[in-house]
């Protein structure tokens, strides 16, 4: 496609500085696809090395046992197998420490149980071998003794007085006494006199919502290839969201210096915050180091269900007071997470997430982190946020319901907007969400009736974005064509809103920009892809980066002209004079300056460095219509329309992509996905046929409408937009199907045997 | 593990009859591998019989029925030009089983091997009075299929025995099958329920009925009640409610992640009136 038909494309509300942009808010053809569909994309698992052996790891049959024995000795002794490795063979320097303080302690006892096994899939040893074969059957002849301890997964009754301890110690200060153990962090916060504003409304409604752990579900695998020698020096080939990361914990696992290990990341199969840690890594190492050989490990779908992070689970207890006009008098949530048998269940995340969407003069929450013998969670896409999302917004379609209003107006009338002091502390500066309300409802699905049978269900949703520490270079070849550096692993389309926010500043075509994802060794320090902030911050360096690039250009001009830098302007690609006293000199494009850079001053190439603090908040409004077969409770989106505020889209195709991929996953989270557990604590879905992710069929197609409201704190009014997609899909479904079925739906997923219990119970009430 | 790709059924019988410890046969794989590469089933004999001549032919008997070889997948029977026609519940019922990449493996005789009481080509194979002929040491013998399965990943095929083709009956006039199964999701799942009808009618009044059910009991349930319910009638309501309650009789399901026994049953019900509804329809417009 030739650039001149790349049509910009307008957003739901004026933008000023719209007509000002050639190539942001085009849409080019992804620059990945071609490696992609041709397979010549280098994802975890295709990386090879001479010499290489394939790794395995024993897990725990265990929900919660100690470690009596490990007797490797019959493993060791068999033909083709180079190492085996438990715990002894990992740092002994990385300290405990309660709360997230001991992250990395954490990380360690994840990646390698210690004493005690803590969840079923727990990792107590791995094998190198020189084939994949060996290794397996190597892990059989390993002998370990347990004895199995008391056990418990669900987080309402790990918070109970009787519940097996899962460690002692691991509570933080923030944690008021008299908790059981098992809670290891707590989180307060809100503003006015809560029960003076429930006295105020015309109706209070207080109910209970639960929500089950679900899977990012990416579709690749984790995988690396491993290579440390004796010498403390090591290569490290992984799928990852963010390899400096990665870096930093494996150095700290194996006692190595943090620049002495080189870490690249793969082309990456899908993360949504699953790959932001770091499980297998550490292990690869440990046997290289041991067998003195690189080491591939990939896990198998089952390992990943069992042993990597899903999000939290979720207990909820909300009560909000509104009066007969919708006006929300008081609103407060009480918010118990378990992550699993670690701290780090998002649960502050989910008590600011809770209420931010609304202006409120009186808000309370309280958030928990519990601990139970389940899989250490990871960041899930706006962690916290979404479950918050439904307990939050089916409260309030409820009281709209019941006060016979509507919802979109309710919502409008108590939206957040500039100026308001958020539920969670700070004052909000410009934000999207009355404008994301306003396209729903002048969206033609929001008026479009419904058929017999069907429901329709609203939820808006909020998610904060991040900026974090950032690192971009650019450098210029010879011919005009530019390469630009990046720290953050391109898991939503970075690699092509970077090249146009290169094109944009350069002034060249897309197609001329090649957008690289760095590695360790090769730039500086940059923090995971998360928090929707890469197209904000590494977007904003790339532009800095740019302008760097461009500044040297100019003074090239200025040179050559023999005027002053400040002369010379860069126009659509070139150097030219500032005005008519500058002189009168043709145009100088970019490749002319490149052409001879080499005599003129040296290379030329960019480079920005920072913590950027300005990414906005973003507010979405989704609308979905549902139908439920009352005989068999199986229920169906027919229609799903996602508003969202992007601040500015620089790849609409893109942004599109994310919003429907949150509604995509939120419709699986709604209605089918969860870990299941047995009695015995053990998973009994570490697959895809009985963890059900929706299939094609099982989703209408996704309706998208952006809304630009630019964030003043990036250059050209980006938003992250990753994230906030995820937040109100669990709410609107479930508002959906609630109002399709005439029972509120308080418990996710809402599965057909659970939507028909309660239309029994209906019946039974009737 | 011994790998053996036999030219003929006699040599298949041969390994099988001779061999020690687990023995499993490879056609289409697509539960033998998954099984192996799962560490659930490490074979010691693995025989693949898609060598053997005639095991991918799809041929008329003499009857007026069908011969359908053991190794034919279920995207040929699918696409085949008279199969659907005459036999759509038992076509479509095949064709629900796995994606469409599987449907280019998957064969009819391994869901049925296979055992599992969820399988769901085997429900409509019953319904239609469909047969295997079952070849071993002591030579071949026909089976109705509703005998092979005896529990999950049991049947009754001895040492050394192995099914060499499948049969469909004769179509006839005024005959119509359907099957349908419940699943949380639209495609790619295992049933909760499966439901299987064969119907004959003679204008608006049914002469012939056959039933069964999937994943409702150890194996595929034949509910042998059907032709007392609904033969003589117009499947008015009253024949569905009959029919509703046989289907939920005939339960005898387990408590298991997919679905608790409540759940199966009361599923049963409401799919046998919805797939007798069909295959009435299809009886119907088949005169």
């Amino acid at each position: 496609m030739a650039l001149d038909e790349y049509k910009p494309q307008k957003g739901g509300s004026e933008l000023e500085t719209d007509h000002q942009f050639k190539y942001v808010g085009t849409r080019p053809d992804r620059p990945d696809g071609f490696d992609k569909v041709t397979g010549r994309a280098r994802f975890g698992a295709d990386m090879y090395a001479p010499g290489m052996l394939h790794a395995a790891i024993l897990r725990s049959p265990h929900a919660h046992a100690r470690i009596v024995r490990i007797d490797t000795s019959k493993a060791e002794a068999m033909e083709g197998v180079k190492a085996v490795v438990t715990r002894a063979d990992f740092s002994k320097n990385v300290p405990f420490a309660p709360g997230m303080a001991g992250e990395f302690w954490n990380i360690l006892e994840n990646v390698m149980a210690g004493e005690k096994v803590l969840y079923d899939g727990h990792a107590v040893a791995a094998v190198a071998a020189t084939t994949p074969l060996i290794a397996r059957d190597a892990l059989k002849a390993i002998e370990v003794e347990y004895e199995i301890l008391p056990h418990v997964t669900d987080v309402d009754e790990a918070m109970k007085p009787d519940a097996p301890v899962i460690r002692e110690g691991a509570a933080d200060k923030s944690v008021p006494e008299g908790m059981h153990p098992n809670v290891v962090r707590y989180h307060e916060s809100g503003h006015g006199d809560v029960e003076a504003g429930f006295a105020e409304a015309d109706l209070v409604i207080e109910d209970h919502f639960t929500t089950e752990a679900t899977h990012q579900g990416y579709i690749e695998p984790h995988a690396c290839l491993a290579t440390l020698g004796s010498d403390g020096k090591g290569e490290l080939w992984c799928c990852t969201q963010g390899h400096w990361y990665v870096q930093k914990v494996c150095a700290a696992l194996l006692d190595l210096e943090t620049a002495n290990l080189r870490v690249t990341a793969s082309e990456i199969g899908g993360g949504f915050g699953g790959k932001t840690t770091v499980f297998i890594e550490p292990v690869a190492l440990a046997l290289s180091r041991k067998a003195n050989r690189p080491v591939k490990l990939v896990m198998s779908r089952s390992e990943v269900f069992r042993a990597t992070g899903p999000t939290a689970s979720a207990s909820m207890d909300i009560k909000i007071g509104m009066k007969k006009d919708g006006t929300i008098t008081a609103a407060k949530g009480e918010f118990r997470l378990q992550g699993g048998a670690f701290p780090g269940a998002p649960m502050e995340f989910t008590a600011m997430c809770a209420f931010a969407c609304y202006n409120l003069k009186n808000v309370h929450q309280v958030g928990y982190d519990v601990m139970t013998n389940r899989p250490k969670q990871a960041a899930y896409r706006a962690p916290g946020s979404p479950m918050a999302a439904f307990a939050v917004e089916s409260v309030i379609d409820e009281l709209c319901n019941r006060l016979g209003l509507d919802p979109i107006e309710v919502r409008l009338k108590n939206a957040a907007r500039e100026g308001t002091k958020a539920s969670y502390g700070p004052t909000f500066p410009r934000i999207g969400l009355v404008e994301t309300l306003e396209a729903a409802k002048a969206h033609p699905h929001y008026s479009a009736p419904l058929k017999p049978g069907q429901g329709r269900g609203i939820s808006c949703g909020f998610w904060f974005n991040h900026g974090g520490e950032t690192s971009v270079s650019l450098a210029l070849s010879e011919d005009g064509s530019a390469q630009v550096m990046v720290g953050t692993p391109d898991i939503g389309g970075s690699r092509a809103s970077m090249a146009l926010m290169a094109a944009e500043v350069l002034g060249i075509p897309f197609e001329k920009i090649r957008v690289t994802i760095a590695d360790t060794g090769s730039l500086g320090y940059n923090e995971i892809s998360h928090g929707s902030r890469v197209t904000y911050a590494s977007g904003l360096a790339t532009i800095k980066a740019a302008q760097d690039a461009v500044r040297k250009l100019r003074q090239r001009a200025a040179d050559k002209w023999g005027i002053d830098v400040e002369a010379v302007d860069w126009v659509d690609g070139c150097a030219v004079p500032s005005g008519p006293n500058a002189g009168d000199f043709d145009p100088l494009p970019l490749a002319e300056i490149t052409k001879n850079m080499g005599a003129t001053g040296g290379p030329i190439s960019g480079h920005y460095e920072a913590t950027p603090e300005g990414a906005g908040v973003s507010f979405a409004t989704h609308i979905v219509d549902a139908e439920v077969d009352r005989e068999t409770g199986s229920t169906r989106v027919v229609r799903y329309t996602v508003v969202q505020d992007a601040g500015k889209a620089i790849h609409p195709t893109y942004v599109e992509g994310q919003f429907q991929g949150g509604a995509a996953q939120g419709i699986g989270w709604a209605l089918n996905e969860e870990y299941i557990y047995g009695p015995d604590g053990r998973l009994q879905n570490p697959g895809f046929l009985d963890y059900r992710i929706p299939v094609a069929s099982d989703l209408p197609m996704i309706d998208t409408v952006i809304v630009e409201v630019p964030n003043p704190g990036h250059p050209y009014g980006v938003r992250g937009v990753g994230e906030t997609s995820i937040c109100p899909p669990l709410a609107a479904i479930a508002n959906a199907v609630s109002n399709a079925a005439g029972v509120r739906l308080r418990d996710l997923p809402m599965r057909p045997s659970r939507i028909l219990e309660e239309l029994e119970k209906q019946q039974g009430d009737a | 593990m011994n790998y053996y790709k036999p030219a003929t059924f006699d040599e298949a019988i041969a390994i099988a009859s001779g061999a020690e410890g687990i023995t499993r046969i490879l056609a289409g794989g697509t539960d033998v591998l998954v099984q192996m590469r799962s560490d659930i089933v490490t074979p010691d004999t693995l025989i693949d019989i898609k060598a053997i001549d005639g095991v991918k032919d799809i041929t008329r008997a003499e009857d007026g029925g069908w011969t359908i070889g053991v190794a034919v997948c279920g995207a040929e029977i699918s696409e085949h030009p008279d199969l659907p026609r005459e036999w759509p519940g038992v076509v479509e019922a095949i064709g629900l089983i796995g994606s469409t990449q599987v449907q280019g493996r998957a064969t009819p005789v391994g869901n049925l091997c296979n055992a599992s009481p969820a399988a769901d080509s085997v429900p409509a194979l019953v319904a239609a009075g469909a047969e295997v002929t079952v070849q071993g040491p002591n030579g071949p013998r026909r089976v109705a299929v509703e005998d092979i399965p005896t529990g999950p990943g049991r049947t009754s095929l001895q040492k050394g025995e192995i099914i060499t083709a499948l049969h469909l009956p004769p179509r006839g006039k005024g005959g119509g099958d359907a099957y349908q199964r419940f699943i949380p999701r639209t495609e790619m799942d295992i049933a909760v329920v499966g439901c299987g009808v064969n119907l004959r009618v003679s204008g608006q009044v049914i002469t012939e009925a056959r039933m069964a059910l999937g994943a409702v009991a150890p194996t595929v349930e034949r509910v042998r009640g059907a032709a007392d319910a609904l033969v003589g009638t117009k499947l008015e309501d009253s024949a569905l409610d009959a029919l509703a309650d046989l289907a939920q009789a005939a339960c005898n399901p387990i408590d298991d992640k997919r679905g608790t026994v409540k759940f199966r049953t009361h599923l049963a019900g409401v799919y046998a009136r919805r797939v007798a509804k069909i295959a009435y329809e299809r009886a119907r417009a088949a005169q």
